[in-house]
C-alpha cells in the first residue's frame, strides 16, 4: 500500500516537475499518467496493491470536485444575472459533445470494421 | 453566559481546523450517494449536485466563506492529481483495444472538442451572455485544473470557469445514459469516449459506475480533451 501511494505521488510529482521544467502546455498529472503507464508496461502488470488503490480512488472519483464545485456559491450573483445563457449554453453544448463525439466514434469504428466484442446491453 | 462562551470557542476551534469542513465534505457526499443508491442508482441524482446543494447550503446559513471551506476541503481536492496517475491502470489492462480504437477516438476527440466550445460560446452568445462569462465557458469541458489555466489566459474569471466545468460535468453524467440509448450507440468504448470529451472526470466517474471499459474510454478521453481544448480554444478566441 505505501509502495502504491508512493509510486502515484512519485508520478505527478515527476510529471509536475518536468512539465514546468521543459515548459511543456500539458498539465503535470497528465504526464505522471504516461510515466505510470510507462512504468506498468516495464513491470508487465498491475501490482495488487496499485490495483486496490486504483479501485477505491475510481471509484468514488466524483467526490473529488465537490470541494471545486462548492466554489459556485462565489458567483451566485452572476449566475442569477445570466442564469438562462449559462443554462441553456451548458445544457445543448453537452448534449451536443456527447451526441457529435459518440457518433462520429461510432460511424469510424462501424466503417472501419471494428466492433467491440463487449456491448451495452 | 458561560455555556455560550464555550460554544464561542468551540465555533473558533472548528473553525481553525481543518477537520470540521474535510468531514462535511465527506459526510455531504455520502448524502449524496445514499439518495443516489435510494433511487435505484439513477444517473437523474447525481451525488456530487446533491453534495455541492447541502455544502453551500450549510456554509451559507453558518456564514462561513469559501476560503474557510475550502482548507478543510483542499485534502479531498489534492487526490484529483493521484486519482488522474491512477488512470494508467485502466489505460494499461485495455491498451490493446486502445491502440486498436486509435483512429475512431482521434476522429471523434477532434469532433467533440470544437462542438464543446463553439456551440457553448455560440448559444450562450445568442442569449446574451456577457463577454467575461463567454470567455469562461469557452473551456468548460475540459478537466478543472486546465479549463481554469485556459481561462485566465484568455481574460475569462478561473473561478468561474471551475464551476461551470464542474456544473458541465453534472449534466453530462445526468444525460448520458438515455442521451446515448436514444442514439442507439451501443458500444462501451464510444460511450465512455462521449462522456468523457464532453464531462472529464465526472463524466468518467460515471462511466466507471456503469462499465470498466466505458470509464477507460472516458479517462483517455478526458485526457486528450484537456490537451485540445487548450490549443483550440486560444484559437478560436478571436470570435467570441
Amino acid at each position: 500500500m505505501v509502495h502504491a501511494i508512493l509510486a502515484l505521488l512519485v508520478c505527478q510529482l515527476l510529471g509536475e516537475v518536468i512539465v514546468r521544467a521543459a515548459g511543456i502546455p500539458i498539465p503535470g498529472p497528465v504526464l505522471g499518467t504516461l510515466l505510470m503507464l510507462a512504468a506498468l508496461a516495464a513491470l508487465r502488470e498491475v501490482p495488487e496493491a496499485l490495483s486496490g488503490v486504483a479501485g477505491v480512488l475510481l471509484s468514488h472519483l466524483s467526490l473529488l470536485f465537490v470541494p471545486a464545485g462548492v466554489g459556485v456559491m462565489l458567483h451566485l450573483a452572476r449566475i442569477k444575472a445570466e442564469w438562462l445563457p449559462l443554462l441553456v449554453g451548458l445544457l445543448v453544448s453537452t448534449t451536443l459533445t456527447i451526441a457529435v463525439t459518440a457518433v462520429v466514434f461510432f460511424w469510424v469504428m462501424r466503417k472501419m470494421g471494428l466492433q467491440e466484442a463487449e456491448q451495452k446491453p | 453566559m458561560q455555556g455560550a462562551d464555550h460554544l464561542d470557542l468551540l465555533w473558533v476551534y472548528l473553525q481553525q481546523e481543518p477537520l470540521l469542513w474535510l468531514t462535511a465534505t465527506l459526510a455531504a457526499y455520502a448524502i449524496g450517494h445514499a439518495l443516489h443508491r435510494a433511487a435505484g442508482g439513477s444517473p437523474l441524482v447525481n451525488s456530487v449536485a446533491v453534495a455541492i446543494a447541502l455544502l453551500v447550503a450549510v456554509l451559507v446559513v453558518s456564514g462561513t466563506s469559501y476560503a474557510t471551506y475550502f482548507d478543510g476541503a483542499q485534502f479531498v481536492h489534492f487526490l484529483l492529481g493521484p486519482a488522474t496517475v491512477l488512470l494508467a491502470v485502466p489505460l494499461y489492462r485495455n491498451f490493446s483495444r486502445v491502440r486498436r480504437l486509435l483512429v475512431p477516438m482521434l476522429a471523434a476527440l477532434l469532433a467533440g472538442s470544437v462542438t464543446a466550445v463553439v456551440s457553448a460560446v455560440a448559444v450562450a452568445g445568442a442569449l446574451g451572455g456577457s463577454r467575461e462569462t463567454l470567455l469562461s465557458l469557452a473551456p468548460k469541458s475540459a478537466t478543472t485544473p486546465i479549463a481554469m489555466g485556459i481561462a485566465e489566459e484568455i481574460g475569462g474569471l478561473a473561478s468561474l470557469t471551475a464551476t461551470l466545468v464542474i456544473i458541465t460535468g453534472i449534466i453530462g453524467a445526468m444525460i448520458v445514459t438515455p442521451l446515448l440509448n436514444l442514439l442507439r450507440v451501443t458500444d462501451w468504448a464510444a460511450r465512455g469516449f462521449a462522456v468523457g470529451v464532453a464531462s472529464h472526470g465526472i463524466g468518467a466517474a460515471r462511466a466507471f459506475q456503469v462499465n470498466q471499459l466505458a470509464g477507460t474510454f472516458a479517462g483517455i478521453a478526458m485526457a486528450l480533451n484537456a490537451l485540445l481544448t487548450a490549443i483550440l480554444v486560444p484559437l478560436l478566441v478571436g470570435w467570441i
